[in-house]
Formats: structure tokens, C-alpha cells, sequence
């Protein structure tokens, strides 16, 4: 790594853990129904909201009843969203005058904003109308990461409430999540996006007379381009929650990489800050709701960590660039006048260290918006982000389920270090016992089974290999890769797999439905048992949960338990090419 | 389970009416109200023509102007109404392939220059619209532009470093030249020098 690239690693590491603490604080506060400031303006649309809706937010509900309302919210969202597109060729905002969205590209692009994944098989500024980024994906941006920060905090309940049947209110977590969080933050990031160039507007695209005709030389037609459609559009409001919420469904098709989505080094900055600020503010909140904020900062020392080495190596393997370029007459030296390393794939002004720590830090996190093609990584660079993903999206993790993932592992770790000594494990004061297992073993069992078993279908299938672009071990990378981002809802892409088949639409679609809303079921459940325990108090024999030690454990669980699951699907892959690399 | 169903359907239309409607028509009131230039586009305007924008690159092939980097756009370079980059994998022949041809082209157009070809230069962006290239990418240049022109060689030199961004605050992103904005002046540059008493505004 070249000196400036360690100094921009350092700096946004610095900001962002900076950041976690106050904002922690602040949702903690949120969640607790204390007076947060914000109330005193927007109080009065929360208490309308509940009274249009008949809700009573102090109604407190039980795992059951918490659980279908969250799946009775997702599910008229989702037709919602599909509804919209299936019809936007009749609906208003639509300049460019799209047809409506076929209904297997419509499904898997429903699933996908439902449940914070965001994968797009569509490319936005050639399918969809503003109407549909506007009403159906901006707003699956706010309340598919509201619905996830809901699950968390209701779990959180569990494990700070003693002899307790009930979980919290959904209806008052969504709203106050979405009104005092989302909103805010998305509308602050807007507005500073925007300063950077990021467009704004309801204009219909516009037209630039060229410089230079453009020679055509795809195509029969002899046809010298003289002009330049200029897409643009309401960006900046969806980008600024897309990256919060990590949803990171762009506006654009090349997403964050788009100029007008992205314009900046420092716009770059922002937007990689905001999808990891929210997971990584929610460790605090997590601790102070628990009564230790010791327990919190354990758990995001754990995901640090654990990312800290792949931002090295995805940076140091993109800056080391590719052999076979080098020997095609490139020079890729890193030197003050130019980046270097392997730029294919990747823009001039984020370079590879922009490039490489934002594929780190949005597969880390479940958000999935890129600002470079992954698929152009060298093979050692492209495992970084998808080996990060296979981590069950517990490193920072979507808003929400990253970290009531990292608590699942928390539990399954006090578990292990149970049977080592022999006594009963304890988190936080609750007797974690055969029920609390059997439901974390469901929520960990799922995401590799449905990953794995879609891979093994699609390579096996003339359906799943036609998509394929890049030939050899790379196309089982892409395969692997689709539905490891499907699977753990983070919705980044190997983007030269044509994902836009019936094929891949469907089992796409639904390993994201599954992989969304299989582990909330047990997660609440979970969450509901531990609520009716006692409060136990704190022995000699207890293991403390906020040391060095339990860090180490905690890293080990997630490794081993998560992870080791794919290194023979990644051996076969970016390994085997990495080697093949090397070898010329 | 019949009484959650009122407050999921209100809530989503509520919630769709907040965060889909009022929020970004807020955002663009804002936006256009204090960033109105960039919030449409960052436009290059010259004459009332629109002429690009700042930071949508085009495509240039011709020896006197400064060539931006390949673009993978369908079904030309710098299509902005389509954005894609190549996403040829490392191992790729094609790509190798194409990377053989661009190295090829620029030393043909470019004889006895042996500086070493940037990287950026010859591998496509990630969207295709990539308004930038490397400072070295631009020096690499400056001498066919400079004799396509004939011109001096300094003089496009000091054109090319008044159009070099260094890094943000020193620190984020990397050194870049607009090759647009240079471009631009280039050929006003050619208008100052041809024409004097023709005035550009």
C-alpha cells in the first residue's frame, strides 16, 4: 500500500468510529421513547401517523404478533412495488417514456428492494421512470432498513428485559426509526452530495452537442453519433438513503461509479462513511440499551477487526495490478501522476484505493452498491468482497441485521466457551439453553444451504451457465458471487453474469424473500424466549462478554462457523485464477 | 392478525407518501434553491449550447485533442444515456486482447514516443463516463497534441497543468485532468491564436 492510501484508510476508519459513539447515543435514545430534539418538530406527524393507522404505540406485543405485523408490512410493500412497475408505462414521471417492467425482471426487483438487497437486475436510467425510483425504490430504501433496525431493537428488548412476555411495539419502532433516523441523515446527506455535483431534478434528460462525432463501430448503421443524451434525475435523494439504509440499489446502472451518482473524491468519501455509519452506531446504541455499553463496543471492535485485513489485502492486490496487463504494454507503477495498479473497471478519480475500500467496506456491510466493477478485480481483490459476504453479513452488516446477526454469534460463542468449561452459558445475564441453540443454529444453517445450493443448481443448469461472460474459473465466480450477494441480501454484483433471465430473476428472488425473512422468524423467537427469562446475576463462573478475550472467541465463531462453509466453492474459484494469474 | 392489516396498508401509504413524495420533492427544492448548477448537471454552456457537463466524459479519437479514456458504454463510447463498464474478468483474453489494441493504436498515432502508457488510458472505467484521466496520462499526450496543433509544446503543457486537480483536501481521491475542460481550451486556445479579434465568450 502506497503511503496516501494507508492515510486514506486511517481517515475514514477515524471518522467513522468517531461518528459511532454520538449517534449511537442518539438512537438509543430513539428506541427508548426519551426526548431526542427532533420530537419537538416532527412529533406531531409521528402521533398522525399512529392515529391514521389506529395504531397505539404503547401496545406491547409479543415475538408473534411483533413478527406478523413486520411480515404483513413487508408483504403489502412488496406488492406495492411490483404493482408500480408492472403499470408505470400508464403512471405519470415517466420522461423517457419506459415500458412497463416484465414480471419476472418486476419479482426480482420487488424481492430485492423488500428485503434490503437491492440487487439490480434492471439498469435504472433505461428501464425504470422517476415515478418508480421515487414511490417504489426510495421509499423500500427507508422502510426495508426501518423494518431491519425494528428486528434489531426488538431483540435487543429481549436480552435487556427481565421476566417479560412482550417485545415492543413494530408500528412505533418503524415510524421512529424511519422519522428520526433515516430521515434526517438521508436529508443531510442529500443536500452535501448535491454540493459535489450530484444531480437533483425532475428535468427530463438533456442533450450536449459533442465535440468530436463519436465513430460507430458496433452495430450495421453507419450512423457518427453528433450528440449526448445526458441522463439525469432525482439521484442525489435516493443515493443519500440507498448507502445509509444499505440498500444500495443505485440510480444509475453502474451505480455509484456514475459520475452524476458519484461526482467527487469526496462525495466518494461520504457515501462509503454512510454504509457503514449506521451499523457501526448501532453497537452503541446496542450497549447502552443493555445497560453496558462495554457489550457494545466489544462486538464493533470485533467487526473492525475482522475487516481491517481484507481493506488491506483488496487494496494491495488491486495496486499490485494484473501481470497479464503489464505484459500488454500498461504501466501500472503507482507514482504521484497516476494511480497505477489494475484500473480496469474503475474511475480515475476514486483510484484503487477509493475503489478497493469501498468493494470492502459495502460487502462488510450487507449494502452492495459499488462505485467499481468487481467483476474487473484482480481474482485475489474480487475474493475480498465476496469472502466478506460469505460472512453472513455479520461484519457491520445491514442496518439492523448486521449486528442482530454479530449477537447470534455472540450467543453461539458464550455456547462454545459453555461446553469448553462445562457450565451454562450466559449472555448478559440470560441462561442461553437448548431452545436459544436451536433457533441461532437455524438462523446461521440457512444463508449457506440456500447459497450454496442455488450455485450448485446454476452451474450445473445450460440456464444458470449462459449467462456467463467471462469464461473459466471467473464464471463460477460470477455464479457464486450472485447468489452469495442474493443470499445475504447484500445486492452487489460479479456484473458480467446477465442476470436479467427468467431463470436467475426467479431463483434470485427467491433466495433473497428466504434469506430475508426465514432468520427473522427464529431471530424473534429467539428474542422472545430470552424476554420471559430471569435476569441472572452475575457469578464467578460467568464468562464477561466485553474483554480481549471474548473479542478473540467472538472473531474465531464467525470465521469457523461462518465462513470456512465456502472456502472449497472459493478454492475452485478466485483462488484457482489468482494461480492461473500468476503462472503467465 | 385481521387488526394488523389496517395499520399495513395505511402505513405504507403513509410512509410511501412521506419518504417517496415530500422527501425528495424537499430534497430538490433544496438542491435547486443552493446548488442549482450542480443539482442539473454541472453544464458546460457556451453560446447557449450546451456542450456536455464537467463531469460526463466524451469520446475523442482525432490526434489533436486529448483522447479520454476507452469507454465500454453500448452501443458507442460515452453513451450517458447507458452507463456499463466492460466487466471483463482479469484472466480474460479479450481484455488482454483489447488492451493489446489500445497500446497499439496510441504508439502508432504517436511514433517515437517512448513514455511508458499509463494504465488508465488503456483500461475502460467503470462507467463508461469517466470525465477524467491521469495527469501522466495527459503528459503522455501532450507532445501529438502539441505537434497535431502545431503548436508549442510547453504551452499545451501549461495548458494540461492548469487543468490538473490534485487530490481532495491533499488527501482523498487522486490527481485528475478534465479532459473535456482541456480540451476546450485547446480549440479556444486555436480560436485566440487564429482569429484575435474574434472574441469568445
Amino acid at each position: 500500500m502506497t503511503m496516501n492510501a494507508i492515510l486514506q484508510v486511517l481517515v475514514f476508519f477515524v471518522v467513522l468510529l468517531a461518528l459511532a459513539k454520538p449517534l449511537g447515543w442518539y438512537m438509543a435514545r430513539v428506541y427508548e421513547g426519551k426526548p431526542c430534539g427532533l420530537d419537538r418538530f416532527l412529533g406531531l406527524v409521528e402521533r398522525a401517523l399512529y392515529r391514521l393507522c389506529g395504531v397505539r404505540p404503547t401496545d406491547e406485543m409479543d415475538w408473534k404478533r411483533y413478527g406478523m405485523a413486520m411480515l404483513l408490512f413487508n408483504a403489502v410493500g412488496f406488492l406495492f412495488l411490483y404493482g408500480l412497475q408492472r403499470l408505470q408505462d400508464l403512471l405519470p414521471l415517466n420522461p423517457a417514456n419506459f415500458g412497463a417492467i416484465p414480471p419476472d425482471l418486476a419479482f426480482n426487483t420487488a424481492a430485492s428492494f423488500v428485503t434490503n438487497t437491492n440487487w439490480q437486475a434492471y439498469g435504472g436510467e433505461s428501464t425504470l421512470s422517476y415515478l418508480t425510483q421515487m414511490l417504489g425504490l426510495t421509499v423500500q430504501n427507508f422502510v426495508s432498513a426501518a423494518t431491519g433496525m425494528a428486528v434489531l431493537v426488538a431483540l435487543i428488548r429481549g436480552l435487556s428485559r427481565s421476566t417479560s412476555t412482550t417485545l415492543g411495539n413494530f408500528w412505533s419502532d418503524l415510524v421512529r426509526s424511519t422519522l428520526y433516523i433515516l430521515l434526517p441523515l438521508a436529508l443531510l446527506w442529500s443536500v452535501l452530495l448535491v454540493s459535489q455535483g450530484v444531480v437533483q431534478t425532475f428535468d427530463s434528460y438533456q442533450t450536449a452537442t459533442l465535440l468530436q462525432p463519436v465513430p460507430n463501430e458496433q452495430g450495421n448503421s453507419k450512423i457518427e453519433p453528433t450528440e449526448q443524451v445526458l441522463a439525469v434525475g432525482p439521484a442525489a435523494s435516493q443515493i443519500a438513503i440507498k448507502q445509509l439504509g444499505t440498500n444500495g440499489g443505485g440510480f444509475f446502472n453502474v451505480n455509484s461509479s456514475h459520475p452524476f451518482e458519484n461526482a467527487t473524491p469526496l462525495s466518494n468519501f461520504l457515501e462509503c462513511l454512510a454504509l457503514l455509519l449506521i451499523p457501526a452506531s448501532f453497537c452503541y446504541t446496542f450497549g447502552m440499551m443493555v445497560g453496558d455499553t462495554r457489550q457494545g463496543w466489544a462486538l464493533l471492535a470485533a467487526m473492525t477487526i475482522l475487516l481491517l485485513p481484507f481493506v488491506t489485502i483488496g487494496v494491495s492486490a488491486e495496486q499490485s495490478g494484473n501481470p497479464l496487463l503489464a505484459h500488454a504494454g500498461a504501466n501500472q507503477q503507482a507514482q504521484a501522476d497516476q494511480p497505477g495498479g489494475n484500473m480496469e473497471g474503475k474511475e480515475t478519480r476514486f483510484g484503487i484505493t477509493g475503489s478497493a475500500l469501498w468493494s470492502a467496506a459495502t460487502t462488510a456491510a450487507s449494502n452492495g452498491s459499488v462505485n467499481s466493477m468487481h467483476d474487473s478485480y484482480t481474482p485475489l481483490g474480487g475474493l475480498v468482497p465476496l469472502f466478506l459476504m460469505q460472512f453472513g453479513e455479520v461484519v457491520f452488516g445491514g442496518v439492523g441485521s448486521g449486528l442482530y446477526g454479530m449477537i447470534v454469534f455472540a450467543i453461539i460463542a458464550v455456547f462454545i466457551a459453555g461446553l469448553m468449561v462445562g457450565r451454562t452459558p450466559e449472555y448478559l445475564g440470560k441462561k442461553i439453553e437448548p431452545y436459544e441453540m436451536k433457533m441461532a443454529s437455524l438462523l446461521i444453517l440457512i444463508m449457506p444451504i440456500v447459497v450454496l445450493g442455488l450455485t450448485a443448481i446454476a452451474s450445473v443448469t445450460t440456464a444458470g451457465t449462459a449467462s456467463i461472460l467471462n469464461p473459466g474459473p471467473h464464471g463460477l465466480s460470477e455464479i457464486l458471487y450472485a447468489y452469495t450477494s442474493q443470499g445475504n441480501n447484500n445486492g452487489s454484483a460479479f456484473a458480467g453474469l446477465n442476470v436479467n433471465t427468467p431463470f436467475y430473476n426467479l431463483t434470485g428472488g427467491i433466495a433473497m424473500l428466504i434469506s430475508r425473512f426465514w432468520p427473522a422468524i427464529p431471530l424473534l423467537a429467539l428474542a422472545g424466549s430470552l424476554a420471559r427469562k430471569k435476569l441472572v446475576p452475575i457469578g464467578s463462573g460467568t464468562l464477561p462478554t466485553h474483554t480481549p478475550l471474548f473479542v478473540v472467541l467472538l472473531i474465531g465463531v464467525v470465521v469457523m462457523v461462518g465462513a470456512l462453509t465456502f472456502l472449497p466453492a472459493l478454492a475452485l474459484g478466485p483462488i484457482v485464477e489468482e494461480l492461473i494469474m500468476r503462472r503467465q | 392478525m385481521k387488526d394488523q392489516l389496517r395499520p399495513a396498508l395505511t402505513m405504507v401509504l403513509l410512509l410511501t407518501v412521506l419518504t417517496g413524495l415530500i422527501y425528495p420533492l424537499t430534497v430538490t427544492g433544496l438542491a435547486q434553491l443552493f446548488f442549482p448548477d450542480q443539482a442539473n448537471g454541472s453544464l458546460i454552456v457556451q453560446d447557449g449550447k450546451v456542450l456536455g457537463s464537467k463531469l460526463i466524459g466524451q469520446h475523442f479519437d482525432k490526434p489533436e485533442y486529448f483522447w479520454s479514456r476507452p469507454s465500454a458504454t453500448a452501443p458507442f463510447p460515452y453513451n450517458a444515456a447507458a452507463s456499463g463498464g466492460s466487466n471483463l474478468g482479469p484472466t480474460n483474453q479479450v481484455l488482454i486482447d483489447a488492451v493489446k489494441a489500445r497500446v497499439a493504436t496510441l504508439r502508432a498515432v504517436d511514433p517515437g514516443n517512448d513514455l511508458p502508457i499509463p494504465v488508465d488510458l488503456v483500461t475502460s472505467s467503470g462507467s463508461g463516463l469517466d470525465p477524467h484521466i491521469s495527469p501522466a496520462a495527459a503528459l503522455y499526450q501532450a507532445k501529438r497534441v502539441a505537434r497535431a496543433r502545431g503548436l508549442d509544446e510547453n504551452s499545451v503543457l501549461t495548458l494540461v497543468n492548469k487543468h490538473t486537480e490534485g487530490r481532495q483536501f491533499g488527501v482523498l481521491g487522486e490527481p485528475r485532468v478534465n479532459v473535456l475542460e482541456l480540451n476546450l481550451a485547446l480549440d479556444a486556445l486555436k480560436d485566440a491564436v487564429t482569429s484575435p479579434e474574434r472574441s469568445r465568450s
